[in-house]
């Protein structure tokens, strides 16, 4: 069955067990990946999967859900009984209606939809690469991560007001993570990921050259003194922060009482005048791009965060309802429906004369940790408190050179650190999660074991 | 004619598939695969959130789908469908085939047939009418979240409830033939306190697997007590500064540690990828001899406990280290072909969607013969650390653990509660640092995701004392 054909057997089912009011967030996919070891094919992968989510009111008004892999005439109903069912145990607190935008025209990105390479042709381009990388350095053992995969979907949103909605993509994805090892030292690792809408738009080459050089610039390393220090975040590491603490913004979250914002904390300050977040899931550069959410509201650029200070928060359409606002396209279809961002963008703003332009993480020779990347982000964050404590992998740069800083954690507070943001550089870059510079934040503590 | 004797041509749960499924396996080795293994489900979950005094979410869901894994050498395609007929099983066999690239259908191994039917869902089949209604669950978890207003600085109140029932079929061309159903249950409570500017938070989880009445008897009061103290406890609590120090770790989920930091890499998957320190150390010591673990899949009713594993094969217990010994590793089909280490009951997957891998059951390290106050009362200076969070382990062995529950140890005795700590290190130099065990051994349930996604374990371990370990903090 197509999109098409199983809207019309949802609304076929649901009219034979009277339920007038429904909707459903279907997604249909084909993938297919492959794995290395040494130039052998060690796992290659397909799956073919459909998941259904359907929602249906009953004659209070309340909702009940039901989630299915299984699209057959029978499953569909069989979906529809029980989410009548759990309709009874429906919130009586907090009403969930169509959303108010979901017939309003979405903004389709040119998909650049592309074609299947198969298998075979991943597993020559992976051993390929794994070769290269292999081969990049005498110190690099092994690979003993990697992967490269490709998958095509279609996801739909439908409800019984006569809204439909549907869009196909292709997404590829390479990820290298390399394993170097020298005499008399621990091993270190280090690796790259790069997305594109097929096989062919993924640079191989970039990918096997930042898989090695990080590595390879992890094999001299030290301890380091715990300390509080002068702190440059990589664009990747500075998104990692804000989108784990991104229940700030988050509507769902303030009502559930887990976020540090409230109702009342639109305009509230939360960092240097110099600092600008936006939210922006149809950015060009977003491989994943969704132009509708679960309820079927339009995805649009949104700014959180505007010289500083709290814009808006994301919204879900019964939150909306509640803060007395629109849907922005953030929701995901659930029996409690979640919001979650889609993609952070962070620039300058116009308002950065209290910036420390000097602070150059290319150029910059006093003395600082630079955090590359920040790991075990479900352990060490506690978002409802604001606070954080990460392991991450990084250097110290201190007279000039850098060394590669073995096992610490950066701890803090994300007020703190926003806060304190010193400087803002001006190049931004492209991240798998978003797009920021380089932030540069005065006196982290860092645990080290030195 | 009888409708058994109609041969069907789609899988039917709770009918005999094994004309069919041995027509699938036949066209896979007659194409020239050396072994092909066929995992079926079904499954049947609920889950049930209450917040302050509400039930704000109640979410069934279901389905069905195969996962199909061809053997080639030591190479394995994988292919995943919803599709169980006939048809859509052939279509994914030819697809595994194709993409390990066989062309030469010579065989190499033969296939007898399947084996007699070894049907562990036999006497399970009634837990689907045993497991509390939503409707009694929502109770509960009411009475539970209402248990929690205890003080007007708790601010968030949540129960939770999870219920999965999957039932499994697995036929594999060595004449494998397994049917089973597996319950696990889940219910947990949260709490966010807070005053002015102070926060804290408190979380419990409790878990069984095949015990449909266990939610029933769920004492709900004593948990709410126990978050409640947690979260008040931790309330006020300073930030924990930072440095070197002994710590002791209480039992049940303070077993994570081990798990991440150690069991993970006693697993096959592990010494496939070259990624463990452990790999040429069997029979060499590689922790303190007051150090004995175990991984099991046997104790009943616990969370990591199957009566088949998902490749077919019953659990055993597997003594991983003795008196700081390392005696074996945790094995699947695919771990014993590559690594030559055998099997031991442990191939696990999230769903069908995943390729079974060497996972672990329930984990624990061996009680020993100290009293908690023993351990605490060895240490001037350290760290109890009464409640973990989550942790992860990196590539190289590094770990990291985040401390709930904290207090400092001062003079033998417990002093202030901390928040904030972080303990920090690597396996193998951690595991010869615990040097007392102590007498009261318990296991906690968990969730454990990798590389055939999440599945259910228990961690445990009884109180022990780490020498020395990297707290971090500010």
């Amino acid at each position: 069955m197509n999109s098409k054909e199983i809207t019309i057997q949802i609304s076929e089912a649901a009219d034979s067990l009277n339920l007038k009011k429904w909707d459903y967030g279907a997604s249909f996919s084909n993938d297919y990946s492959v794995q290395v070891d040494k130039g052998e094919a060690k796992q290659l992968k397909a799956s073919q999967k459909q998941i259904l989510t359907i929602r249906v009111w009953n004659e209070s008004n309340l909702v009940g859900i039901t989630t299915t892999s299984d699209i057959s005439e029978s499953g569909i109903k069989k979906a529809l009984n029980q989410a009548n069912i759990a309709s009874d145990f429906g919130n009586k607190n907090e009403k969930t209606e169509f959303s108010p935008l979901a017939k309003d025209p979405i903004k389709v990105k040119d998909s650049k939809k592309r074609n299947p390479v198969g298998i075979k042709k991943l597993l020559t381009l992976l051993r390929e690469a794994e070769v290269k990388l292999l081969e990049s350095h005498e110190s690099i053992k092994s690979v003993p991560y990697n992967g490269l995969s490709e998958s095509f979907y279609e996801r739909v949103y439908a409800n019984s007001d006569g809204a439909f909605r549907s869009y196909t993509k292709s997404q590829a994805a390479l990820y290298l993570y390399a394993r170097a090892e020298e005499k008399n030292k621990k091993p270190r690792s280090s690796g790259s990921v790069k997305l594109g809408y097929g096989v062919e738009d993924i640079d191989i080459e970039s990918c096997i050259k930042d898989a090695s050089n990080k590595t390879i610039s992890h094999l001299n390393y030290s301890s380091i003194k715990t300390d509080k220090y002068l702190i440059c975040f990589s664009p990747e590491s500075f998104l990692t922060i804000i989108n784990a603490f991104s229940s700030m913004f988050n509507a769902r979250s303030i009502l559930d009482g887990v976020s540090l914002s409230n109702k009342n904390s639109i305009g509230e300050k939360l960092s240097t005048e110099a600092l600008n977040i936006y939210d922006d899931g149809l950015h060009e550069k977003n491989i994943s791009s969704s132009p509708f959410d679960g309820e079927g509201t339009p995805t649009k650029r949104l700014c959180l965060i505007n010289k500083g200070r709290l814009e808006n928060f994301i919204h879900s359409e019964s939150t909306a309802r509640i803060f007395k606002t629109i849907p922005t396209g953030h929701a995901g279809l659930g029996s409690k429906v979640s919001v979650s961002p889609d993609w952070i963008v962070v620039e300058k703003s116009e308002e950065n004369s209290d910036l420390k332009k000097s602070l150059d993480h290319s150029t910059y020779e006093g003395e600082f940790v630079y955090i590359e990347e920040l790991n075990a982000i479900h352990a060490g964050v506690r978002a409802s408190q604001g606070s954080f404590s990460l392991p991450f992998d990084g250097w110290l740069y201190k007279n000039g050179k850098k060394i590669s800083i073995e096992s610490a954690t950066v701890a803090g507070d994300i007020k703190y650190l926003l806060k304190n943001i010193v400087n803002i550089e001006s190049n931004q870059e492209v991240t798998t999660s978003g797009i920021s510079p380089h932030i540069w934040v005065d006196e982290l503590s860092i645990t080290g074991d030195a | 004619m009888l409708s058994s004797q109609i041969k069907s041509n789609e899988i039917i749960f709770g009918s005999c598939n094994k004309d069919l499924l041995e027509e699938i396996i036949f066209y896979g080795m007659g194409l020239g695969a050396d072994f092909v293994e066929i995992f079926i489900e079904n499954t049947d979950n609920s889950s049930v959130l209450a917040e302050e005094d509400f039930i704000t979410s109640v979410s069934p869901s279901f389905g069905r789908g195969a996962g199909i894994r061809i053997f080639k050498d030591k190479k394995d395609g994988f292919v995943s469908t919803n599709d169980l007929t006939k048809i859509g099983l052939m279509r994914s066999v030819s697809q595994a085939i194709e993409m390990l690239d066989i062309t030469d259908n010579k065989k190499r191994e033969v296939f007898n047939g399947l084996d007699k039917h070894r049907d562990y869902s036999l006497s399970k089949k009634k837990w689907i009418n045993e497991v509390p209604s939503i409707h009694e669950i929502s109770e509960k978890l009411l009475v539970s979240t209402k248990s929690l207003k205890k003080s007007n600085k708790i601010i968030t109140r949540k129960g939770s409830y999870s219920r999965n029932l999957q039932e499994v079929i697995i036929a594999s061309s060595d004449g494998t033939y397994v049917s089973d159903i597996r319950l696990h249950q889940t219910v947990g409570l949260n709490v966010i306190a807070s005053d002015a500017q102070y926060r804290s938070s408190g979380s419990r989880r409790f878990g069984s697997s095949g015990l449909p009445h266990e939610f029933r008897l769920w004492d709900h009061e004593k948990a709410a007590n126990d978050v409640f103290e947690s979260s008040m406890n931790m309330l006020y609590a300073d930030y924990v500064d930072a440095g070197q120090m002994p710590v002791v770790l209480a039992n049940k989920f303070g077993g994570v540690i081990f798990h991440e930091a150690c069991g993970h890499l006693l697993e096959t998957t592990q010494i496939e990828r070259g990624t463990t320190p452990f790999e040429n150390k069997l029979n060499e010591k590689i922790a303190h001899e007051s150090v004995t673990a175990i991984d099991e899949g046997i104790s009943e009713g616990s969370f990591g406990s199957l009566s088949v594993d998902d490749e077919g094969m019953e659990p055993e217990k597997s003594v991983l280290i003795k008196d700081g010994i390392l005696k074996k590793f945790i094995s699947d089909r695919a771990g014993e072909l590559r690594t030559g280490h055998k099997r031991t009951g442990s191939g696990r997957r999230q769903n069908y969607s995943f390729a079974a891998a060497s996972r672990m059951r329930n984990t624990y390290i061996a009680k020993g013969d100290h009293s908690k106050e023993d351990l605490i009362n060895s240490i001037s200076e350290g760290l109890y650390c009464k409640s973990m969070g989550g942790g992860s382990v990196g590539a190289t062995g590094q770990f990291n653990f985040a401390v709930e529950e904290g207090y400092l140890i001062k003079n033998g005795k417990l002093t202030n509660p901390v928040k904030g700590a972080t303990l920090i290190g690597e396996a193998k130099e951690v595991m010869p640092k615990i040097s007392m065990c102590g007498n009261d051994l318990e296991l906690a349930p968990g969730f454990c995701g990798s590389i055939s996604g999440s599945v259910n374990v228990t961690v445990g371990q009884p109180h022990i004392k780490v020498d020395s370990i990297t707290v971090g903090g500010r």
